[in-house]
């Protein structure tokens, strides 16, 4: 036994992960077999006339044995011949079909699982992404529903077939000969005793081993993805020994423990059935001598133990799979349970062209998992046309102001109106359809440059496309690239600088030509010149449109129509710029130190 | 397969435990053999003769049979077990430590999941086929050639009918295993792309939303879908026509037995044991056909892991410590580039060219210029994170290609722009360079970065774990705590990538009065974007397109008119517009003063 101990956060995962069967958690996942029972229930019919055919072989022997051979005819040794080859065709066909139907049916369930997920996750709201990383996601949707596959076409299944196995052959041992089928019976007990006591040591060792390979995992990912870090602080040779002792010698201790246990296993089955074999010879041999039973019988029962045992011992292992698809299947119904907070109402309706007029009423806002309030009591209104200037430090409540003009999240109370309409009476899509959102990480999505500035739009025309990236600059570098507009960005945009991002998506909010835009203002790491071009597009994109600008610019602070401060998140000021100076407040101190270089 | 003759060397250390392994191996294939003679003997002999005695001798016989077979049993499934484990556990270090020296160049271009699988599936898969795989196979060979030679030896005729649909069985499993293999690699293919659909949906999320675009997303994750459900159907295909067939041509070689060797037996040229007998080779010889698809798979699962494997320990870790090398006594400062030219593997155009600068101890450099213009790849020669393609840099003199690497990094602190943290405690992060440093060093070093308040403001202070699993840290306090951790290496030279773009205004000014502090006394390299940083220079190098086009100081520079003082210009635009404003406040305020006076 190993005497490391990985950390807390790695145990406690897995002791999350080992929860047993759990019926609600199976009932939960039979809700996506149900519209399938049909081809279910028809499998399940192939499935007992396959196990009858399984079973018959030996029967089949015995008589050919007993009834042919040993009675030296020919012509019913024939006849049982071609009666067991017609068995096996039946066999044949009909097991093909029972795969076939029945993986289909699995395949068809996980492919509604993941669309379910996939149409929940775009419903959802975002503080579900605050508390989901993208990694959690993909987990859910790959791994969990990977397991989920192993559930239905491994677990469920093969138990089903076991159990049918196991029956058929009692069934046939028990009407060949009573005392013999008692005598091999007698093994069961114990083999059910060793495969119980087995499987209690397995899973607690595999338990381990799980704990181990991820914690391998992290430390590998995290010297992979600090690996500058790692080399700029000569940590090399301290990481390695630290690998090489604890994570990686705990990954060697525990897989060594867990084949302790399972190496005896199989011999131990081993033995049990060749207890059973002698008991039949032995047993068997005399009562054949005794001539209460033929040699066929015999025989029939040799071949009958194996086909007792097999069954038993996967039984076994399906139970494991069964129980470790459980934690699986509990996380992708805990996901798709999860509430969605922003929803259209049932009676909602098409938001009317939106003129920009802007109103927030006594808003206030918390996150429902923590009830300190990140907007308190706000009260706003922007005339059509104006540009709003927000400031404030950072999680002072600027972005969520932002978030509930595009109605990410609702108020927790008060309202927020666009032309006077409650935003909570109209469809989310045909809301922000009319609205254009620029962030202040610009994410690009993979394809060409062309497609992601046509996301604002999908019908617009190469050349609205083209006008879109010449108003805000970005033409001159786009015809420059590789293939011009064609150029695949990869994921996130890597290949392309900052700046050159933020300027597809304006292209991209200005093709979508919202009538309400919301910017988050920010050109931190971009060069000089840069930032002149994305000053002048900000011109273009700011005109004949209502803006909500969180800026860091103070040539965008003081041009803007209306400045709003915001403190702890409230607002503590608003005017414009001159009428705020004058005030000599909060705005004018954030002027004084915080515009300075 | 030339992949898996590698893995030889992987072997080698445990030739022994694996000789031990095969012997056990052949007694327990030995053995299995012997059963169904004894069944046999029962038959004829036994219920022939009807002696008891006989048959109790025969079941005494088969269990001895099973016990011993199961001692050997055990033996052998922990010593292949033990054999992976070790080789695995081998293979993981060596990925591990290798990987840990590849530098840069190699990083750069490699995907890091994709890194991490090969240190974890593909040495699982190449564990799994030298622990199990590899004596599964060398099983069925043995006792595959041990039923031919007893059936052949028995009669010829029945054991050539009987072994008849074994060949179609084993040519087909064995062809399986490719078929499924390219199947199998298209079901990956497709949910790798559900899995890429799926990234950049919860990524972009605030876009998708924004844009009103969940219909068309759903969309195009229901195609990835699709294509998922479409390749797993051609898989299940040749599963439904593979599964059934073996069993059907495993019975028809059992009919087979039947039938002529049935005949035989009323001919009176065989016995009944005789054709139990080969009934019971074939079903024998029936489960390990059926696993040589699996082990077929697993085969070619670890000869590709092996390649994968492989394809990282050879590529060789280009920039390491030389053989005579130079261990570096405490520098001094001073820094030279001589002629220096950098070209990247697989890019057309060079990152720098003709770098020639020479910088005295203690002086601050500053590196400004558009982006792209090579400030970060000239800093990142220093340390030798990459090569020079020309020329030379040299630390006190000494070219950092000919020198010890560590007693190099060791007195270099570098804050990069993205500060990375690992997960790990606040303390572990600090102390990151230096882990035998002091309890009292290491808050000497936070206090000095700023960054102490804020981490006694946790409940675990110093001990409170951040990263991934921890506390979430924001930009502003992991820029401090990285600070932290190149000051405590009190380096002779420090590297700032000075970005602290995304933090408000107080925390700027924190983490300026942090950098102030770091940079005392020490030859500091700036890639700045503030001009209140650059101001303060020694020195300042204005980059572009790899080459540095203007050097001096502050004054010098914007005397000259170039593109310096372009750069300036356009960002005292906002200063301009600042100082304006604040006249008319004075003014203002000086008139309501006055006013308040009357």
């Amino acid at each position: 036994m190993t005497r490391i101990t990985p950390p807390a956060f790695i145990t406690q995962s897995e002791e999350a992960y080992d929860k047993g069967y759990d019926p609600k958690v199976a009932r939960g996942l039979l809700q996506f077999v149900k519209p399938y029972t049909r081809q279910m229930f028809i499998s399940l019919i192939f499935m007992i006339i396959v196990t009858a055919a399984a079973v018959s072989g030996p029967y089949f022997v015995k008589l050919a044995i007993d009834e042919g051979i040993g009675k030296r005819d020919v012509s019913v040794l024939r006849n049982i011949v071609v009666a067991y080859f017609i068995v096996a065709g039946v066999q044949i066909v009909t097991n093909f079909y029972r795969v076939r139907i029945m993986s289909r049916v699995g395949q068809h369930v996980l492919y509604d699982v993941r669309t379910a997920m996939f149409d929940h996750l775009q419903k959802l709201s975002l503080s579900f992404y605050n508390r989901y990383s993208v990694g959690r996601v993909i987990t859910r949707v790959i791994n969990d529903v990977g397991t989920l596959r192993e559930f239905i076409t491994w677990a469920v299944l093969a138990i089903v077939r076991n159990l049918l196995a196991i029956l058929g052959t009692l069934i046939a041992m028990l009407s060949l000969n009573l005392r013999l089928s008692l005598i091999t019976f007698a093994v069961i007990p114990l083999m059910v005793l060793a495969t119980y006591l087995y499987r209690n040591m397995a899973r607690r060792n595999y338990r381990k081993v799980r704990a181990a390979v991820s914690w391998t995992n992290s430390v590998l990912a995290e010297n992979v993805n600090g690996v500058r870090v790692v080399q700029a602080f000569s940590r090399q040779a301290y990481n390695f020994s630290n690998f090489k002792d604890y994570v990686n010698r705990y990954f060697l201790e525990t897989s060594l423990d867990a084949a302790k246990v399972a190496s005896a296993f199989t011999p131990v089955v081993d033995v049990l059935g060749a207890i059973a074999t002698a008991l039949v010879v032995y047993l068997g041999g005399t009562a054949v001598l005794g001539e209460s039973i033929t040699a066929g019988v015999l025989i029939a029962f040799v071949l009958y133990i194996d086909r007792l045992f097999d069954p038993i011992r996967d039984l076994s292992r399906r139970f494991d799979t069964l129980q470790s698809t459980m934690a699986g299947g509990e996380r992708i119904l805990e996901l798709l349970n999860t509430p969605i907070e922003v929803r259209d109402a049932e009676d909602a309706l098409e938001m009317p062209p939106i003129v920009g007029e802007v109103r927030f009423e006594n808003v206030s806002f918390h996150y429902s998992d923590d009830p300190t309030l990140v907007l308190d009591g706000i009260n706003l209104h922007v005339d059509a046309g104006q540009i709003v200037a927000l400031v404030g430090e950072t999680g002072a409540g600027k972005t969520t102001i932002v978030k509930l003009l595009a109605r990410f999240h609702d108020p927790t109370s008060g309202c927020v109106r666009v032309d006077g309409i409650d935003l909570r009476r109209v469809t989310q899509g045909s809301l922000r359809r009319q609205m254009g959102m620029v962030l202040q990480d610009p994410f690009l999505f993979n394809g060409t440059v062309k497609e992601n500035i046509l996301f604002g739009r999908l019908d617009a025309t190469d050349e609205e496309v083209i006008a879109a990236a010449k108003a805000v600059g970005a033409h001159d570098f786009i015809v420059g690239l590789k293939n011009g507009y064609e150029t695949s960005v990869e994921e996130g945009g890597a290949t392309l600088s900052v700046g050159q991002r933020q300027l597809i998506s304006f292209a991209r909010a200005l093709l979508a030509d919202p009538r309400i835009l919301i910017l988050d203002e920010a050109t931190s790491s971009v060069d000089t010149q840069t930032e002149q071009i994305i000053q002048r597009a900000l011109a273009t994109l700011l005109t004949r449109r209502t803006s909500f600008v969180i800026a860091h610019r103070l040539s965008t602070i003081t041009t803007a129509d209306k400045i709003v401060v915001i403190h702890d998140g409230k607002i503590i000021e608003q005017g414009t710029h001159n009428e705020l100076l004058a005030k000599q407040g909060m705005y004018y101190e954030l002027y004084q130190t915080g515009f300075r270089e | 397969m030339i992949h898996l003759l590698r893995l030889r060397t992987t072997l080698q250390p445990y030739l022994g435990k694996i000789l031990v392994n095969l012997f056990i191996l052949l007694g327990i294939t030995a053995l299995s053999l012997v059963v169904p003679r004894v069944i046999r003997s029962v038959i004829d002999d036994g219920l022939a003769r009807g002696e008891t005695t006989y048959l109790i001798r025969s079941a005494l016989l088969l269990l001895g049979l099973g016990l011993v077979s199961a001692v050997l049993n055990l033996c052998n499934r922990y010593l292949s077990e033990w054999i992976a484990a070790r080789v695995g556990y081998d293979l993981r270090n060596r990925m591990y430590d290798h990987i840990q020296h590849l530098p840069f160049t190699y990083h750069d271009h490699v995907q890091s999941g994709q890194l991490i699988s090969r240190c974890i599936e593909d040495v699982r898969s190449i564990e799994r086929f030298a622990g199990g795989s590899v004596a599964e196979l060398i099983r069925f060979v043995i006792l595959t050639i041990g039923i031919l030679i007893i059936m052949l030896a028995d009669n010829v005729r029945l054991a050539v009918i009987a072994l008849l649909p074994m060949v179609p069985l084993i040519l087909m499993t064995s062809g399986f295993g490719t078929k499924i293999g390219k199947l199998f690699f298209a079901v990956d293919q497709a949910i790798g792309e559900v899995s890429n659909r799926l990234q950049e949906n919860v990524v972009g999320v605030q876009v998708v939303r924004a844009f009103a675009r969940e219909k068309y997303e759903i969309q195009r994750f229901d195609t990835a879908n699709k294509e998922v459900f479409r390749t797993w159907v051609h898989v299940i295909d040749e599963w439904s026509k593979i599964m059934p067939t073996t069993n059907w041509l495993i019975t028809v070689s059992t009919i087979l037995i039947l039938w002529f060797g049935g005949r035989m037996v009323i001919d009176g040229t065989l016995t009944v044991g005789a054709v139990v007998a080969f009934n019971a080779y074939i079903l024998m010889m029936a489960e390990p056909a059926q696993a040589l698809t699996g082990l077929v798979n697993a085969g070619g699962e670890a000869a590709a892991g092996a390649q994968r494997v492989f394809e990282v320990l050879d590529t060789k870790p280009e920039i390491n410590t030389p053989k005579h090398a130079v261990l570096l006594p405490t520098l001094r400062g001073e820094v030279e580039f001589r002629n220096v030219g950098l070209k990247y593997q697989n890019e057309h155009t060079a990152s720098l060219e003709g770098i020639n600068v020479h910088i005295q101890p203690n002086q601050i450099v500053a590196l400004i210029g558009p982006t792209g213009s090579g400030k970060t790849s000239l800093v990142n020669l220093i340390p030798r994170f990459y090569d020079v393609t020309e020329g030379q840099v040299l630390v006190d003199d000494y070219d950092v290609c000919h020198v010890d690497l560590v007693s190099l990094r060791r007195q270099i602190g570098i804050v990069l722009q993205t500060s990375l943290l690992f997960s790990d405690t606040i303390k572990a992060n600090i102390a990151y360079g230096r882990p035998d440093a002091t309890m009292d060093e290491i808050i000497a070093a936070a206090k000095a970065a700023q960054a102490h308040t804020f981490i006694m403001g946790f409940p675990n202070g110093y001990e409170t774990i951040v990263g991934e699993r921890g506390v979430t840290l924001s930009g502003g306090q992991r820029q401090r705590v990285a600070i932290a951790r190149a000051l405590l290496m009190n380096p002779r030279i420090l590297i700032l990538d000075d970005s602290t773009s995304s933090v408000d205004t107080q925390t700027e000014k924190l983490i300026q009065a942090a950098l102030d502090t770091l940079m005392e006394g020490r030859t500091t390299f700036v890639i700045a974007h503030r001009l209140s940083t650059v101001r303060r220079a020694d020195l300042i190098l204005v980059m572009d397109k790899g080459r540095i086009v203007e050097r001096g100081t502050h004054e010098e520079l914007l005397k000259l008119g170039g593109l310096y003082r372009e750069i300036h210009d356009l960002q005292l635009v906002d200063h301009a517009v600042f100082a304006e404003e604040m006249e008319k406040i004075e003014k203002s305020s000086s008139l309501a003063h006055t006013k308040e006076t009357f």
